[in-house]
């Protein structure tokens, strides 16, 4: 690791100035649980960090309103046990008491968990060109295409990368149309958490949206009665502390006995959090059995292609999606 | 900035350590550096890169010195002050090993940057055991065999206690599952459980 700079911000409007005085290199910490690990691996190699953790109120959690309101810089571990959200937005809450360990959850913020980045194998461990990435040094190639790619994208694969979008909150956020407030040079600007996230294309080391200099300093999510019919369903190759191999987020709007709307997101087999809208179509107006259920994941899945060691996940996530869309079809009984 | 004498420090500071198994002797550690530093001309600093000042509180005293802003919380107590029960283990948030409190709530002290601690308080496996004898959940960790090797310990019982204040020790099965960041290589897991069950009564919640 190169040495450093450090500064705290107390302030977003603080954060931001300081960010632009340091010019390139600068970067924001947060929790820091994926940034100071990617420096430690050599792979994120920041010449000045700013400390966007303790900014002021940015760690509010408001449920009182027509929606629940999450301060970018809010500890994953706090927002999950929110007597609210884990009262009636089970999605939310599952998909934050799931992912790493309370150890991490207590450092973790969930605007930073928004930009977490992708466990790839070969991105992680190929500092040193001993493996190539496009998304660590743009147009050197992708190793995982062809190699070993249990772990890799079924859903949104390009020629350039396959690399699976890891986190578990930005799916259960992606079903729940989140919106992410964004403050920078010029303001604060509000988009919907779909716009986040950019297809690898041939740009993969092109992520997100968010400009350099922007902060994520909240996220909203409408409040609806679908959250009580939730589940965020995660399969891992252990049972806890693991990242998914599939993970289904599911909230159902009941009309009677039959599906409304149907909010349906995947994880762990996409290079981005996957809206599922051919699953939710399928849905529509329909009474939720197994057969149906079963129908509508396989929908869910029709342009998936497989690597060599992934085609498992497509069944597997198929039917993690059919198990989810029971689960939260049977609270709304 | 030099760290005043901050070499002469650290070995002695682990020597005695080593030597004692006690934290008493640190205190000279942990004074904040002063004006001698200027008179005394030119020390070599025990640090590298660009350094920035901390200030915190570890198993209740007072710490002041300045640290590469590149360190770990986990670097930082066991090559600065000599606390050396925190391990680590992968240092990289994925075993469990450095596991510490800070402002009462467990952390992943390898991920934790040093310079995050400033102003606030944090304990160690070292500063747990009361004036009276060992911690419950230590001896709770002794009673039940709840190690071999003994190489996790010290955060599995940062993360043991941290467990059981959180309100999540109500059953084994929310054990394992709050206890989930904690790896044990030689495989002591019943015991954990069992250890934790014992201690958990004994323990406030916060």
């Amino acid at each position: 690791m190169k040495p450093l700079s450090y500064v705290r911000a107390g302030t977003a409007r603080e954060a931001i100035d300081a960010f632009v005085a340091a010019g390139d290199g600068a970067r924001y910490i947060a929790g820091g649980t994926n940034l100071y690990d990617l420096m430690k691996l050599g792979i994120e190699r920041p010449a000045h960090l700013i400390d966007i953790a303790d900014l002021e109120g940015a760690d509010r959690i408001d449920t009182d309103g027509d929606r629940l309101f999450f301060g970018g810089a809010a500890l994953m571990a706090n927002v999950a046990e929110d007597p609210v959200v884990s009262r009636d937005y089970l999605v939310l809450a599952e998909s934050l008491s799931k992912a790493a360990s309370q150890q991490l959850r207590n450092m973790a913020t969930v605007g930073g968990n928004l930009l977490q980045r992708t466990r790839c194998p070969y991105f992680r461990n190929g500092v040193n060109g001993t493996y190539p990435c496009n998304k660590r040094e743009p147009g050197s190639g992708c190793a995982a295409l062809g190699g070993l790619d249990r772990s890799q994208a079924v859903l949104g694969a390009s020629e350039a990368c396959n690399a699976v979008s890891p986190g578990d909150w930005p799916v259960a956020l992606m079903a729940m149309d989140a919106t992410i407030e964004l403050q920078g040079r010029d303001g604060t600007r509000v988009i919907p958490i779909s716009e986040l996230y950019r297809p690898p294309s041939q740009t993969p080391h092109l992520e997100f949206t968010i400009g350099r200099e922007e902060i994520v300093t909240g996220i909203a999510v409408p409040k609806t009665a679908a959250g009580r019919n939730s589940v965020y369903l995660k399969v891992r190759d252990r049972e806890s502390y693991a990242f998914a191999l599939v993970s289904a987020a599911v909230a159902l709007e009941m009309d009677g006995d039959r599906v409304g709307q149907a909010h349906v997101a995947l994880g762990g087999v996409a290079t981005v959090p996957w809206r599922a809208r051919a699953a939710e179509a399928f849905l529509r107006g329909r009474t939720l059995d197994r057969e149906g259920a079963l129908a509508a994941a396989t929908a869910a899945f029709a342009d998936a292609r497989a690597g060599r060691h992934n085609a498992f996940k497509i069944e597997l996530g198929a039917r993690t999606l059919a198990d989810a869309l029971i689960t939260a079809g049977s609270k709304s009984q | 900035m030099p760290n005043s004498q901050g070499k002469h420090r650290l070995e002695t500071t682990r020597r005695r350590v080593l030597k004692a198994g006690t934290i008493i002797s640190l205190s000279g550690a942990m004074l904040p550096t002063t004006g001698l530093a200027q008179q005394a001309g030119p020390q070599p600093s025990p640090e590298n890169g660009v350094t920035v000042p901390v200030s915190f509180r570890v198993n209740g005293r007072p710490a002041a010195l300045d640290i590469d802003a590149r360190a770990s919380l986990l670097d930082l107590l066991r090559e600065r002050l000599g606390l050396v029960g925190a391990k680590k283990g992968c240092d990289h948030g994925q075993c469990g090993a450095c596991t510490v409190h800070m402002n009462g709530r467990r952390i992943a002290s390898c991920l934790t940057m040093a310079a995050k601690a400033h102003g606030r308080d944090v304990t160690t496996i070292e500063g747990i055991a009361g004036a009276d004898g060992l911690h419950p959940m230590q001896q709770a960790f002794i009673d039940h065999d709840a190690l071999q090797c003994g190489y996790c310990t010290p955060g599995q019982i940062m993360a043991a206690i941290a467990c059981v204040k959180e309100g999540h020790a109500t059953t084994p099965e929310q054990i394992k599952e709050y206890m989930s960041g904690n790896i044990c290589r030689c495989g002591a897991y019943v015991g954990i459980v069992a250890a934790i069950e014992q201690a958990a009564p004994q323990i406030e919640r916060s």
